[in-house]
Parts: C-alpha cells; sequence; structure tokens
C-alpha cells in the first residue's frame, strides 16, 4: 500500500479529491488536449519544487498560472517549453511526449510552439523585423521579401507602430519590448503560447490593452495560451481558467470554482482586497 | 509535417477575376508560391493586375502567413473580398487584411556615405569622450582636496581592501611574467652581443630594460587587464543594479565612496608592484646569465651595482605611479559610463582596457622625451 502514495502526499491532502488533471471539475467537453502533465516532479539537490503534478490543457483556452513567490511557476513553464528537464513524469505536447522527441521531430514540435519571456529576450543585435525572421527563416525559410512581409504583419498585429520594426530593441520601451516579443513568438502561428508575465511592469491601460490584444488574438488565430501571471485583472479579464501552484501540484479552475476553493493561500489570494477589486470591474 | 502543397488558379466568373485557393497555405507551405502564381496567371491568360475575389472555400489549412500571401495576390489591397468556408478562417482573413501594410525596403547605405558617417561619429564621440573624461578629472580633484582636508574621507578600510586586490593578489602573475621577460631578454642579448665579443654587456640590458621600461611598463599592462576592467565591470554592475543611483539619493558620493578608494590604492600599489617585478626580471636576467655566460649571481650583481645607475630604477618608479593613477580613472570612469543594460557592462570593460593601455603607452612615450630633455 505504501509504496503507492508518492512520498509528499501526506503533506497536505487535497481538501476534495481532484478530476483529471488537477482540475477541481472537469471542463474538457470533449475538446483536444494539447499539453499534457502527468507526475511532473522537479526538484533542486534536495529542494522539490514540484511532485506528481498533473495539469491539462484543452484546445482554444486561455490558462492563466498562478502561485506564491517560490512555488515555481517560472521553473513549470521551464519544464514545459523543455529547458528545464523534469525528474520524473511525462510533458505531452500537442498529443506528443516531448521526452522522445529528438532531431527533426523536436524542431518541428518548437515550431508549432511560441515563448514571450518576461523581459522580452529579444536579440540584442538585431532589429525587431530581423528578430521575427529569425524563426521563419530557421524553420520555413521563405524568400526574404516574403520574410519581411510576414514580420511588417506580425508588428501591426500586436499592435506595434510601423517604424517599429527598424528599430533595435533597447530604442523600444518595456512595454513595446514585450509586444515585439510576443510578435516573434507568433512568427510561425504556433498553436500554442506560452507567456510569461506578460503585463508585469506595464501600466494599468498598456496592461489591459496587452490582455485584450492576447485575447483578440487568441480569438482570431485559434491560439491556445498558457500564461503565468499575476495580474488580477488579467486572471479575470482575459483567463478561462486558472491553474494554482499549491503544495507542490497544480489545482485547476474557473475564477468561481477557486472563489469556493478551500485553502488557505487562495482564499487569501481571491478574496484579498485586490482580488476583490478585480473581480468587481470585470463583473 | 506532411504538408499539403497550396493550389491556385485565376478564372472568371461572372465578368468577374476570381483566384481559387485550395490546399494548406502555411508558413511552411508557402515557399515560392509567388512564381507558381505568375505561372498560373500566365495559363490562365488573365490580365495582369488589378482586384480579385477571392474563392477560398476550398482551403483546408491556412494560417497568417498563407492569408497574408492570399490577399496579396488577389491584387493586394484592403478591399480584397473573400470567400471562406467557415467562420474561423474568415476571422483570420479579417484580421490579417487590417493589418497588412507594405513591408519597408531593407535600407541600404551607399559604402562611402557609411564610411563618412562612422568617421564622423568616432571624432565626435572622442571629443566627448576627452571633455567627459576632463570633467571626470575634474570631480575628482574637488573630491581629493576634500579628503586632504578631512584625511578620514580617504577611508583606509576600503583603500586597504582594494589594495589586497590589485596588489598582493596580482603579485604571482607580475613576478612570473618579469621573470619570463628577464630570462629571454637575456638570452637574446647574450645571442646578439656575443657576435662582437659584448656579452657582458647582456648585464646593463637587462638592468636598464626592466628598470626604465621593461618593469613599470609590463606591471601596468597586467594591472590594466585585471585591476582596470574590474574597476569597470565592479561600478558597472552597480550602475546597472541602480545601486550607484542610491548611493546619491542617499547623500553618498559615488567619486568619493568607489572612485576615490580605488585610485589610492592603484597609486600606492602600481610602484610596489613595479618595484617586485623589477626585482623577479632581474633575478631572470641573473638566472640566464648563470647559464648561457657561466656568470655567478655575485658576478652578475656586482656587474649591475656598477654599471647602471639609480637614475634608470628612478625613472621607472617615477613613471609607476602615473600609470596607476591613469588606469584607475580610466576603469572608473568607464564603469560609471555604464548604462542601463548588461550588455554596455561588457562593452565598456573592453573599451577600458583598451584605453587604459594605450593612454600608458602613449604616457610613456612622452616620459621619456621628458627623461630625455633633463637629461636622465
Amino acid at each position: 500500500m505504501a509504496a503507492v502514495a508518492p512520498a509528499n502526499s501526506e503533506d497536505l491532502p487535497p481538501k476534495a479529491p481532484l478530476a483529471e488533471g488537477g482540475q477541481i471539475s472537469d471542463h474538457r467537453d470533449g475538446r483536444d488536449v494539447v499539453l499534457r502533465l502527468r507526475g511532473i516532479r522537479t526538484q533542486f539537490g534536495d529542494k522539490v519544487i514540484h511532485d506528481n503534478l498533473d495539469f491539462d490543457l484543452f484546445r482554444g483556452e486561455i490558462v492563466g498560472l498562478v502561485g506564491g513567490s517560490g512555488s515555481g511557476k517560472s521553473v513549470l513553464l521551464r519544464t514545459i517549453i523543455g529547458l528545464i528537464q523534469a525528474r520524473a513524469g511525462t510533458v505531452e505536447m500537442l498529443g506528443v511526449d516531448t521526452g522522445t522527441l529528438h532531431g527533426k521531430a523536436k524542431r518541428q514540435m518548437l515550431a508549432r510552439t511560441g515563448v514571450q519571456f518576461q523581459d522580452g529576450a529579444l536579440f540584442s543585435s538585431l532589429t525587431v523585423t530581423e528578430n521575427i525572421i529569425v524563426p521563419i527563416r530557421e524553420h520555413a525559410g521563405l524568400e526574404e521579401q516574403t520574410m519581411r512581409e510576414i514580420a511588417a504583419l506580425k508588428v501591426a498585429l500586436v499592435g506595434l507602430p510601423g517604424d517599429a520594426g527598424d528599430k533595435k530593441p533597447s530604442e523600444l520601451s518595456g512595454g513595446m519590448r514585450k509586444r515585439a516579443s510576443l510578435a516573434r513568438a507568433l512568427a510561425l502561428d504556433p498553436e500554442l503560447l506560452f507567456l510569461d508575465e506578460p503585463t508585469a511592469g506595464l501600466d494599468p491601460i498598456g496592461a489591459s490593452h496587452y490582455d485584450e490584444l492576447v485575447k483578440g488574438l487568441s480569438r482570431n488565430l485559434g491560439l491556445t495560451i498558457l500564461m503565468v501571471t499575476h495580474d488580477l485583472d488579467s486572471l479575470s479579464a482575459i483567463c478561462d481558467r486558472i491553474a494554482v501552484l499549491l503544495d507542490k501540484r497544480v489545482v485547476v479552475g474557473t475564477m468561481a470554482e477557486l472563489l469556493e476553493y478551500d485553502h488557505p493561500w487562495v482564499r487569501e489570494y481571491f478574496h484579498g482586497p485586490r482580488g476583490r477589486a478585480a473581480r468587481q470591474e470585470h463583473k | 509535417m506532411a504538408e499539403a502543397e497550396p493550389t491556385i488558379r485565376y478564372t472568371e466568373r461572372a465578368g468577374k477575376s476570381v483566384v481559387e485557393v485550395g490546399g494548406t497555405w502555411t508558413v511552411f507551405s508557402v515557399r515560392g508560391i509567388r512564381e507558381k502564381a505568375e505561372k498560373a496567371l500566365q495559363a490562365a491568360g488573365a490580365g495582369a493586375k488589378g482586384q480579385r475575389t477571392v474563392d477560398a472555400t476550398g482551403l483546408e489549412k491556412v494560417d497568417t502567413a498563407g492569408a497574408l500571401e492570399i490577399l496579396e495576390l488577389a491584387g493586394g489591397g484592403p478591399e480584397a473580398e473573400v470567400k471562406t468556408r467557415d467562420e474561423a478562417q474568415a476571422a483570420l482573413f479579417k484580421i490579417v487584411r487590417e493589418n497588412m501594410c507594405d513591408a519597408p525596403p531593407d535600407r541600404r547605405v551607399n559604402w562611402l556615405a557609411h564610411w563618412l558617417e562612422e568617421i564622423g561619429r568616432g571624432t565626435i564621440d572622442f571629443y566627448k569622450q576627452v571633455i567627459k573624461l576632463c570633467a571626470f578629472f575634474g570631480e575628482i580633484l574637488v573630491v581629493v582636496v576634500e579628503a586632504i582636508l578631512q584625511p578620514k574621507r580617504f577611508r583606509p578600510s576600503a583603500v586597504v581592501r582594494q589594495m589586497y586586490e590589485v596588489w598582493i593578489r596580482a603579485l604571482v602573475i607580475v613576478g612570473v611574467l618579469c621573470f619570463l621577460i628577464g630570462v629571454v631578454i637575456a638570452y637574446q642579448g647574450v645571442q646578439q652581443l656575443k657576435q662582437f665579443g659584448a656579452e657582458t654587456f647582456t648585464v646593463e640590458a637587462v638592468g636598464i630594460g626592466m628598470f626604465r621600461e621593461l618593469g613599470p611598463l609590463l606591471t601596468a599592462i597586467i594591472v590594466a587587464g585585471r585591476s582596470g576592467s574590474a574597476f569597470t565591470a565592479q561600478i558597472g554592475t552597480m550602475q546597472v543594479n541602480q545601486e550607484v543611483d542610491a548611493m546619491r539619493t542617499i547623500g553618498l558620493n559615488p567619486v568619493e565612496w568607489l572612485v576615490l578608494p580605488r585610485i589610492t590604492a592603484l597609486l600606492i600599489s602600481m610602484p610596489l608592484l613595479a618595484f617586485w617585478g623589477d626585482m623577479a626580471g632581474l633575478l631572470g636576467g641573473a638566472v640566464a646569465c648563470t647559464v648561457y655566460l657561466d656568470f655567478t649571481f655575485v658576478q652578475f650583481f656586482d656587474r649591475l651595482r656598477d654599471t647602471v645607475g639609480p637614475w634608470h630604477f628612478y625613472t621607472g618608479m617615477i613613471k609607476a605611479p602615473v600609470f596607476g593613477i591613469v588606469i584607475a580613472v580610466i576603469g572608473c570612469f568607464e564603469g560609471l559610463q555604464v548604462s542601463g543594460s548588461a550588455e554596455s557592462v561588457g562593452q565598456l570593460t573592453t573599451k577600458s582596457v583598451v584605453e587604459s593601455i594605450f593612454c600608458v603607452i602613449v604616457l610613456d612615450a612622452i616620459f621619456s622625451v621628458i627623461f630625455l630633455l633633463a637629461g636622465v
């Protein structure tokens, strides 16, 4: 019997049994599972960050990933996109176990996903247009003029002014860098997009414009988005579901479900003054 | 991904030009589509340009790049009418059409214009750099005068810590390199001077060479490489973290807190290191002479005492502290020039090393002229 239970499950047993993929109740509705994590365990030295973590992401939805400082949001994101190797468990992306991918198959998988890093991570020696062209040249290799036109389209799509394409990242403001980075992430029209704190450091007006942009892109281009965020406004405004990192695992639910969820951190997070204010606004 | 080919056909329907597209139009499949379209256009014999209606009902898969190409082929223009199979594709075409714009042309600059621009920019930058450096030097002098009036402000503990870094920790590398250079000079000296039987003059070659030039110069180059660069990197990193700004808001003068201890430390350490380098070089020369010349150590140092006057040593010792000040000032100055990004720390560190070595060698030349005129 003891062998079945994972080592840390005694710490804090979930209040109610969760549905598949850490959900409070099932929201799949027959959609494709674009990303499936099962039994993920990550650790640095002796410190276990995630243990036996399950999580599902369904096609076409926007999910916000939240958690306290040090709960491993970024680590989870880096594990999913393959920058960190999990000690145990599987990451299944678009129906393929990413652990088994090598060479060409891996490159094709990378072409179907996009990542926007927190501070943009644009290549500083290239202009915005050239930054957007990098993944296109690498994976599709189109004619130069076509690639420039596609890049100009992406620049416009993310709401940057036309002359931003010729600028170097260092000449852009923080908010514009985030948009440029999103344009690069969208270069190959990925099916799955990961955003790391997309609205951190933006002013409230800029942040809400960014939220609308992400929501519009998701709807019009059929994107599935997982975003790490601390912005309660984003969570209530654009996220279909919210994934909370609690006790080394993920609990996923809609805002309404999480408001009912009985856990001290969740209660403090969503019922605190900021959480209340954000909900009021988006009612 | 197995990609179905994109298909394209130009036809007429009820007197209107129509483009029928089908198959897969994604960023991975549209390679070379424009040539293909050109051929299709010729095959259909349709008019070259002009607005066309797009029939996209046969599309299997399309993304923004594909939609962009289709709209381009339909004669560009945001007014092109598109018939789509379903809502999702209609939404995609709509968003692409709204955001279509001409790609700005690739900027190509005439090489001569580029060259002239670079020269002009370089000249102006150099001019600005000199002005700024003079201003910085003035700022340091003000702080130095204040510190002389209140000696506590030299902050001895910080100076001692810096001296540990720039002096004690440099002893091994300076010693080893100067020793080797001493050996090399002696060896070459013996080889060349032997040809006219003057090999005993090797002792003068080593002594004067090390004391006057190589001791202080080699030490200065090593110090510029390891301490000047460290100054720039340390202060630059603090600049990136806004630590320097924080100091200013607290009312601490960064020149007094960061720059003065480093300059003082290097001012004291450089002559000490140069002396150490001189000694290591002489030792190297002596060792080489015992091997190639059958000299004993006593003979070597006797001859050195008799032939190499004290002024050869003093000239080197006069130069060393000046080199130290120059290296420290440039290192700290470039550190304070760092702005914002981590990238500029790297750039300015390189610049600081190049500039300090350049200045050291120029100063060395000036010193030579001065000593020549002074007759020492």
